[in-house]
């Protein structure tokens, strides 16, 4: 894709992040109750404190002001101050980041290693039991609610068979010293072995959980895009070349069966951003998802505004990559 | 006579639909001598493209073969293991499709796609490294030189849709006889062309049968094809054989009325002002066909007797037809 | 085979088309029996939501200090006319999950039928009005489209407070631009069909062309997609609930009772278990069925 392309794409993306804030903006500036009644909370102040208060956090301005100001922090990662945690927002958040995206991420690993090998396997052996295992497997994973679905792992791995953890992170015996932020990469960097497996098995259920959906998700698409694949002349004349079956499968059907789920996992990505807050809650994980709850509950507005602007962002940024990768890979797609 | 290249014998091939059991395939027998062109006729639904998909092992299921020997130089092809299918295919007999834009993979290189046959079947390049890479490269280079298409070195490494239809159709032919097959079997070569290129292409399957001495199976249903390029037609009806011989005894004195009809129906420069006269009716649906001639509903001279299976009968040398009012049973 | 007559000549009656092919999709429907029993799996659901006063054996709501945590009727312990055994407050989960399920099937329907007829009605006239409408929805619908789902639902939520309406506000706010989409596309294919054309030549207006043309060819895929959306409207219901945002206690949400019982999964895994093995069972079902409503309905699932 030429330069030019390229710019010309992420220019369109400039008024949706626009709008994406202004709609975050709005959520917040419109929420019922005065922001400074609530930091100041049951303390006593005079007048002239409460006004100072309030010229402070800008919410004596108009209110388009308050939006272009909102922008301007924000781009240069300025969102205020938390009230729970009396630190500048984005360091809590960048603190609670890690976490989650070390989630995300194994939860998407989980999720391909398993969907990728029984999609292909269903298609080759269509309408076998494994097939047909895999169909009902995929409809459960769409049907079962991610809370309960955890709760249930909870209880018959940590509490009835008791291999693994309950929840959080990682055992306190275990002392790791972050380089990456991420306690899997981290333990292995520093050789602790015994601190890699204990931060596997904390982080092996909540993974399971948050990814399910998208697994299912992705067996189907698999399965789908290969048969249709199998279907193909170029596969029949793979084959009519006297090709190898391993040849045929890998070299032929799987390269071009494989870019709708490559695509799709990538658009469904953004919605491992949404599942993250209930596996978090779920199983006590320290990551953002968690803190957005929390803070919701604590009325900590700053900070849900700020997060839910980071993963609005967030998302709009993935989608596009997505569609970036989706034409990456079709050869025949050139822009 | 000598012994046939291809040697086809009752082959029966069914396919298990929720409607029913379709014999596409039905009680047919093909012969390919050496060095030979066989036309192969017949609409869609006569089974003309079936019948070589089972002769080369590609019929997957739900279809099946049921019936038949298939005899490639005396060897049993029914018999083979699928990884002794697979060292025959492409090697000993290939084939190519109608649509060449759907049958190479849209995203592997040209040279890529027919590299693979080499590297599957050639045993005399080198056994590995760069020694082989680049014999490989060398042979696939030669083989579109082969076919007509220019600068071939630095065409190996380009996509399909970066050819045009005619060019695509050539790159097919070239993995096709990559390996230099005794037999190949062209299904529909022209049928996604327009006319100058179809000229071409069926002029450089010929020509390439000459100097390698190939036998080859034109499949298609175009007459005229067959009258300017094969040795022998085989008409094909409703999963039979309705009639075969040499090309131009069969064009000059058809047997069939189904053949007739083919005739009959196309334009002609001699016949100008004079109506055309398709024929009537439609091929009968291959669930459930009732034991007699399959061309009965369809054919002027049908009488009772026609409700009958109808064996095919010997009209004269190399010449056989499927129909009671002609020629004389075969014992 | 003769050629099928040229279009010109063909005068297709739109509305009665679209019946008959209508009733052959329903018989296509009624036949895929996994898809009839889970069609009826639902309806009994509804029907339990419904009848929840004379169905459920207790007052949803009745606490019972000396019932604090008992067991199934099959365990030791239990009773049968506690079937399900009770939650921590000594109510009947049996009780509360049937009331539960008014509250998320009807949830469920509001956000669906909201969001169903917002976005019909954006999506036909982005579709057919194109031009600046059709710009304006598109955005709107883009940067709707930037949040993930629960974020949305989440930030809403935080903004308007728990409550019943106030969910199926937060809910239908960002699910309206999935069938807003759907109208759109088949909206742009069928304006160009040749009965709009005869319509807009024997001067029709836009409102009638949209609403008496396009809309009644247009329905059976938004249908589809309006149901099988259902279900993770339910869900997601259920996942807001569970998070405290969604419905208030004491009001029963199955959601929130799973929440309740999480306390207690070593000494009462009853209390977590049943609730959100309703919502397995409706959400599965809802699947199910509606799987077999594209199957039987979607022209480009018919072979």
């Amino acid at each position: 894709m030429s330069l030019g392309k390229l710019l010309e794409r992420i220019l369109q993306l400039l008024p949706v992040l626009l709008g994406v804030s202004l709609i975050v903006f709005a959520m917040m500036a419109l929420t019922p109750g005065d922001p400074v009644q609530i930091m100041i909370g049951d303390q006593s102040v005079t007048p002239e404190q409460e006004a100072a208060l309030r010229r402070d956090l800008g919410l004596d301005r108009p209110i388009h002001e308050r939006f272009f100001l909102f922008v301007t922090d924000a781009v240069r990662g300025d969102f205020g101050e938390s009230f729970y945690h009396r630190r500048p927002v984005a360091d809590v958040i960048a603190e609670r980041l890690p976490a989650t995206i070390e989630l995300s991420l194994v939860a998407l690993i989980v999720a391909l290693a398993t969907a990728i090998p029984l999609g292909v396997l269903a298609a080759i052996r269509k309408n076998s039991v494994l097939d047909r295992l895999a169909t009902v497997g995929s409809l459960l994973g769409v049907s079962l609610p991610g809370f309960w679905f955890g709760i249930l792992l909870m209880m018959l791995f940590a509490v009835h068979l008791q291999i693994l953890p309950v929840s959080g992170r990682i055992g306190y015996s275990s002392e790791i010293v972050p380089i990456t932020g991420f306690l899997l990469v981290d333990t292995l960097l520093r050789g602790n072995l015994s601190a890699f497996w204990d931060a596997l098995s904390h982080i092996i259920l909540p993974a399971i959980t948050l990814g399910l959906p998208m697994t299912a998700i992705l067996m189907r698409v698999t399965r789908t895009s290969m048969l249709e694949v199998l279907r193909q002349d170029y596969v029949t004349f793979a084959e009519a070349k006297g090709l190898s079956r391993r040849r045929v499968l890998f070299r032929h059907a799987l390269k071009n069966a494989l870019i709708p789920t490559v695509s799709v996992a990538a658009i469904e990505t953004g919605s491992l951003l949404g599942g993250n807050m209930i596996v978090e809650t779920v199983f006590g994980w320290p990551g953002l998802g968690r803190l957005v709850v929390e803070s919701i509950f604590l009325r900590n507005y700053p900070l849900v505004q700020a997060a839910v602007l980071f993963y609005a962002v967030t998302y709009v940024l993935l989608n596009f990559a997505a569609d970036l990768l989706y034409t990456a890979l079709n050869p025949r797609v050139k822009l | 006579m000598s012994q046939p290249l291809l040697d086809v014998r009752g082959l029966r091939t069914v396919f298990e639909t929720r409607a029913g059991t379709v014999c596409a395939v039905d009680g047919v027998d093909v012969s390919v001598q050496r060095g030979e062109c066989l036309g192969i006729v017949g609409e869609s639904g006569s089974g003309k493209s079936v019948t070589f998909a089972s002769v080369m092992g590609l019929v997957k299921s739900p279809g099946r073969i049921e019936a038949g020997t298939i005899l490639l130089d005396g060897c049993d092809l029914r018999g083979l293991t699928p990884k002794q299918m697979r060292a025959v295919r492409g090697k000993d007999i290939a084939m190519t499709m109608q649509d060449a834009l759907t049958a190479l993979n849209p995203a592997l290189t040209v040279g890529e796609q027919i590299a693979e046959v080499f590297d599957a079947h050639d045993d005399t390049l080198p056994r590995r490294g760069a020694a082989r890479a680049r014999a490989i490269r060398d042979k696939s280079a030669e083989m579109l030189g082969l076919v007509g298409i220019p600068s071939a070195e630095s065409r190996l490494r380009q996509y399909p849709h970066e050819f045009s239809g005619g060019m695509r159709q050539r790159i097919m032919i070239a993995i096709a006889l990559a390996c230099r097959p005794k037999l190949l079997i062209a299904d529909e070569p022209t049928t996604a062309l327009d006319v100058t290129i179809q000229a071409q292409v069926l002029e450089l399957i010929t020509e390439i049968r000459a100097r390698l001495g190939m036998s080859v199976v034109l499949i298609t249903h175009d007459l005229g094809v067959v009258a300017e390029h094969c040795d022998r037609v085989m008409v094909m009806y409703a999963g039979q054989v309705v009639e075969e011989g040499p090309t131009a005894e069969v064009i000059a004195q058809p047997q069939h009325p189904y053949t007739r009809g083919l005739l009959a129906s196309i334009p002609r420069p001699a016949l100008r002002g004079q109506p055309i006269q398709p024929i009537e009716g439609q091929v009968p649906d291959l669930i459930g066909l009732p034991p007699q001639c399959r061309f009965y509903s369809r054919c002027p001279l049908h009488r009772d007797a026609c409700l009958a299976p109808v064996a095919m009968r010997s009209a004269g040398p190399n010449r056989r037809v499927r129909c009671i009012l002609s020629g004389e049973p075969v014992e | 085979m003769s050629a099928p007559p040229a279009p010109a000549l063909l005068v297709p009656e739109a509305p009665q088309k679209a019946e008959s092919i209508f009733h052959r999709n329903l018989a296509t429907f009624a036949a895929n029996r996994l898809a009839m029993a889970s069609a009826v799996v639902v309806v009994l659901f509804v029907l339990m939501a419904v009848l929840a006063p004379f169905v459920a054996p207790h007052d949803p709501n009745e606490t019972d200090l000396f019932r604090r945590m008992q067991p199934p009727a099959w365990l030791p312990g239990g009773e049968w006319s506690y079937a399900l055994g009770c939650d921590a407050l000594g109510r009947d989960i049996l009780s509360r999950i049937i009331y539960g399920a008014r509250i998320s099937i009807f949830i469920g329907t509001a956000v669906i039928l909201v969001a169903t007829s917002i976005g019909i009605l954006a999506g036909l006239a982005s579709g057919y009005l194109r031009g600046w409408v059709d710009v304006v929805i598109s955005r709107i619908v883009d940067i709707l489209l930037g949040f993930p789902y629960l974020i949305f639902a989440i930030g809403l939520m935080a903004m308007m407070g728990p409550g019943l309406w106030n969910i199926i506000l937060a809910l239908a706010y960002k699910e309206w631009v999935i069938p807003c989409r759907v109208v759109r596309g088949e909206t742009l294919v069928t304006r160009e069909l040749e009965y709009v054309e005869a319509a807009r030549a024997l001067g029709a207006s836009h409102w009638h062309i949209m609403l008496r043309e396009i809309l009644p060819n247009i329905l059976s895929p938004v249908i589809v997609v309006s149901t099988i959306r259902m279900a993770h409207v339910i869900i997601l219901e259920a996942s807001l609930s569970f998070l405290g945002l969604g419905v208030q206690p004491p009001t029963a949400s199955w959601g929130s009772m799973v929440a309740d019982g999480r306390a207690f999964i070593l000494e009462a895994w009853w209390v977590s278990t049943f609730p959100g093995l309703a919502i397995l069972l409706l959400v599965l079902a809802i699947n199910v069925a509606s799987q077999g409503l594209r199957d039987a309905f979607d022209p480009r699932f018919q072979e």
